[in-house]
């Protein structure tokens, strides 16, 4: 999924600067995921967008809880 | 899970017990199964269903005397299904090729002597399993007396056509051999094995032993005579009427002897329930319409397709299925009891942690006891289930969402925001100690103040109080040790308090106390109402309330307790109220999703348990076919079918609860629910506690925080424990909102903590258009995100999420 516009729409507060999407990392229950999101290119604050949270990370987190 | 474990639980569920009329046949033939393919119309199945079990089909589906009638659930309903004439329908009609795939030929040299049905019987399983076969017959033809029967009973083409199968088999056939004493004991010298078949041999002196009837005298069991190596069968005729399918059996077992022979087996293990036997299936007809059965309109050519069709569909396919026709949960896995235990122990000791795809499924049980209850033969999923938990943690492979947020729930009622254990105010002893429980003061605050004041009034000897949890939540998650320690910090204080009787208001707690407390004196608050009488003068509910009917939504963990369930009915009539019993009430009530932590680990199953308390909906129709999460396989009895099993049991009258998570769970659910407490000691005069909605789970703190408040300054205490930083910020939160984070068992508290860590920091990010802010915050194994703005005094919320997956960083 592309977050571009999601980038565009938000700013970090503490550095000021635009959003620009990265890999983040994630991690639970011993396995690991990198996921192209918006982030903050000076401290690295990342945009976790609530589409993705209720769905596919969900699905993930359920996958690894009952695999 | 040990290996005798799981076979000790596997033989307590009988759903895969043989129904009776497989158990009565003599050759166990699948009638169940040919019966359901009969109703469906497919006769190549059914007849396959008998080809599989019975040696000539065509010959015996004629003339068999079906034992299996006699003992047809159907019997009491109707009568048996004519399962004798649906056989006979399904051989006669079918055209289709007879395949024998004999197993590979064995140098074992097997001798039959005389070919009656027993005879011919032993033959034919002998050469199917590659044995090299001759067969003795003195007559010019196979098969003995068979050929006396009526024409239109037994064709002679069929005769012919069925034994065919011996010369497919290259069977030694010799005709016209007369049998004597010098032929017997040459074939006896000759061959490795004999089977002598009675029925033709009658009156024939082969100086064997004879038994009462003038019978070659056998062993019942496994057919052998007095001479080794020789066998013998059939002769039902002289033993009080000719059976064919006790003809078919006696030859059956002399050839299944003669294989172990062969094999140097024992004879006789494991065949106890060869024949007809008796069956532990259980199957409830009580709500079975009675049906007669349904007669040929030509009683001489016998049923038409359509007439046999019908007549099958008088099957009511005996299985129990008890347990599962009461529960969502085992009937939303779509197997039983003995399927659930191979799969749990499957996910311990063979899938060991590789892939464990059983673990919400042992999480997902209340543990309600339903089961048990329903169960013929006493069949506890809870159990099972509970020690599973156990294991899974041992194991390390319990998810900490699982149980999790129920655990931090326990552990701020048994935290200084709520535990508190005091005498009565001025006394220095309690004879008495009030446990109102956690979870009624989280709902219902006022009306546990209102019942402490009524008790100290009513009761000598001092009556104090006690806040605190009683550890439900940690036995429900597995988690022995939080329990014991809970277990232990009770007994601690209530020895401190001079061991006082205890009052409980929570059923939950009552079961804990009574189960591991022992120890410990614990009566029911409805049990001293009783004795104290209720109370009189102070607010009153509503007339309309007074004069309604109710049905009682009895707490699955009273299942047991009859004393308290009566208690409860009394006080509700004794308030002018009528009560109308639910179906699934008393001893048999369902969970409110809260039992076993299900909620937690199994949010979805908890939503849909209650809503099928708290609505009338339509049963659960399977619009595409179920399919189970990867590796679960599918049962055979459920595999083709789209029975609903789980019945619906809800009426349009208000409920009286007396758990407060049930009236909780049903309230959210939009079913008017009361909780007795609130009928007994209403907070304000004309009061409607059905009209009452949903509370969430910050509330439920915040109430239990309040409650311990007003009780302290009653008692002249100072009643606040102090505030952290972030507590002290000011939500606005839409209801909206509200009961969405709530579903998301988002606190409040996590939503202040976010906000704290943000505004500190300046951790956030802004919306270029909106200009709110999103943030969020990871305090524990969780990570909270909130999108708020400035409001007044504090911050308007207007969404929040969360997620388990942690948020390691980014690419640099």
């Amino acid at each position: 999924m592309n977050y571009s516009h999601e980038a565009e729409a938000w700013n970090c507060t503490s550095c000021g600067a635009g959003l620009v999407v990265t890999k983040v990392f994630f991690t639970y229950m011993k396995g690991n995921f990198e996921v192209d999101l918006p982030a903050c290119p000076e401290c690295g604050l990342v945009l976790v967008p609530e589409d993705l949270v209720r769905g596919k990370m969900v699905e993930a987190e359920r996958i690894l809880e009952d695999k | 899970m040990e290996k005798d474990e799981l076979i000790a639980w596997e033989n307590k569920c009988i759903q895969e017990e043989s129904p009776e009329c497989t158990s009565a046949c003599p050759l166990h033939v699948d009638a169940r199964l040919f019966l359901k393919e009969t109703r469906k119309g497919d006769w190549d199945a059914a007849y396959k269903v008998l080809n599989k079990t019975m040696p000539f089909a065509g010959i015996l589906g004629r003339i068999c005397d079906h034992p299996c009638e006699e003992r047809c659930k159907r019997g009491s309903i109707g009568g048996p299904i004519a399962i004798g004439a649906l056989e006979r329908y399904c051989v006669e009609r079918f055209t289709g090729k007879k395949r024998v795939q004999p197993l590979p030929r064995k140098n074992h040299r097997i001798a039959v002597v005389g070919t009656g049905l027993a005879g011919v019987t032993a033959a034919w399983d002998l050469l199917k399993k590659g044995f090299v076969v001759t067969v003795f017959e003195s007559g010019d033809r196979l098969g003995g007396s068979l050929w006396d029967l009526p024409e239109q009973i037994l064709p002679r083409e069929v005769i012919t056509e069925e034994f065919s199968v011996f010369e497919a088999l290259k069977a030694d056939v010799r005709l016209g051999t007369r049998i004597d004493k010098a032929l017997f004991e040459q074939i006896c010298e000759e061959y490795e094995a004999v089977i002598l078949d009675r029925d033709s041999l009658h009156g024939v002196d082969l100086s064997l032993k004879l038994d009462n009837d003038g019978l070659i005298a056998i062993d019942a069991a496994t057919g052998a005579t007095e001479r080794s190596g020789v066998f013998a069968g059939g002769g039902t005729r002289f033993r009080g009427g000719f059976s064919p399918v006790m003809e078919t059996l006696e030859g059956r077992k002399p050839a299944l002897s003669i294989e172990r022979l062969m094999q140097k087996v024992g004879l006789t293990f494991g065949r106890e329930n060869e024949g007809p036997c008796s069956t532990r299936l259980y199957t409830n007809i009580e709500e079975i319409d009675p049906l007669p059965r349904v007669v040929a309109a030509d009683t001489v050519k016998g049923y038409t397709e359509e007439e046999a069709r019908k007549e099958a569909e008088r099957c009511i396919q005996c299985e129990c299925m008890e347990c599962v026709k009461k529960c969502l949960f085992l009937e939303r896995y779509r197997a039983y009891p003995k399927k659930y235990a191979r799969e749990i122990f499957n996910n311990e000791r063979i899938l060991l942690g590789a892939a464990h795809q059983y673990n919400v499924f042992t999480n997902s049980c209340s543990t309600c006891g339903l089961c048990e209850t329903v169960c013929p033969n006493d069949f506890y999923m809870g159990d099972l289930c509970l020690e599973a938990r156990r294991t899974m943690l041992k194991q390390k492979f319990m998810p900490p969402s699982f149980h999790e947020f129920a655990l931090q729930d326990m552990a701020h009622s048994n935290s200084e925001h709520f535990s508190l254990s005091r005498h009565e105010p001025g006394k220095t002893e309690s004879s008495w100690l009030y446990f109102p429980s956690c979870q009624l003061c989280s709902t219902s605050p006022g009306e546990v103040l209102t019942s402490y004041r009524f008790l100290r009034n009513k009761l000598s000897g001092g009556v104090g109080i006690m806040f605190r949890c009683c550890g439900a939540p940690a036995m429900w998650a597995g988690r022995d040790d939080l329990f014991i320690e809970s277990i232990n910090d009770i007994r601690n204080a209530w020895e401190q308090m001079g061991k006082p009787c205890i009052i409980t208001a929570c059923s939950t707690c009552e079961s804990i106390f009574g189960e591991h407390l022992p120890e410990m004196e614990t009566v029911s608050l409805w049990k001293v109402l009783e004795d104290t009488g209720l109370p009189e003068g102070g607010p009153s509910i509503a007339e309309a309330v007074k004069s309604s009917t109710v049905s009682i939504a009895d707490p699955c963990i009273t299942r047991n307790v009859p004393a308290t369930r009566q208690s409860v009915r009394r006080i509700v009539q004794s308030l002018g109220i009528t009560i109308e019993e639910l179906p699934l009430s008393n001893e048999k009530p369902e969970c409110c999703g809260y039992g076993g932590l299900m909620y937690n680990a199994n949010p979805e199953l908890a939503r849909d348990v209650i809503a099928h308390r708290a609505r009338r909906v339509p049963p659960p129709v399977l619009t595409k076919p179920f399919s189970p999460p990867a590796g679960w396989y599918r049962t055979g009895l459920m595999e083709d079918t789209d029975t609903v099993y789980y019945h619906t049991t809800v009426n349009e009258h208000d409920y009286v609860a007396y758990c407060a998570m049930c009236r909780d769970n049903l309230a959210a659910h939009g079913k008017r629910s009361a909780h007795l407490i609130e009928l007994v000691f209403p907070n304000v005069d004309g009061a409607d506690p059905a009209a009452r909605g949903w509370i969430s789970w910050s509330d439920r703190r915040a109430n239990r925080v309040r409650v311990k408040g007003e009780l302290l300054r009653e008692l002249g205490e100072k009643g606040e424990v102090p505030m952290e930083e972030h507590e002290k910020i000011r939500l606005d939160i839409s209801a909206e909102v509200l009961r969405r984070i709530d579903d998301q068992r988002i606190l409040e508290d996590d939503i202040r903590k976010v906000i704290d860590y943000a505004e500190k920091n300046q951790k956030r990010l802004r919306h270029r258009e909106s200009g709110n802010y999103l943030a969020y915050y990871q305090p524990e194994n969780v990570t909270y995100w909130v999108e708020y703005s400035p409001h007044g005094e504090g911050f308007k919320i207007h969404n929040a999420y969360c997620h388990r997956m942690k948020i390691v960083g980014t690419k640099r």
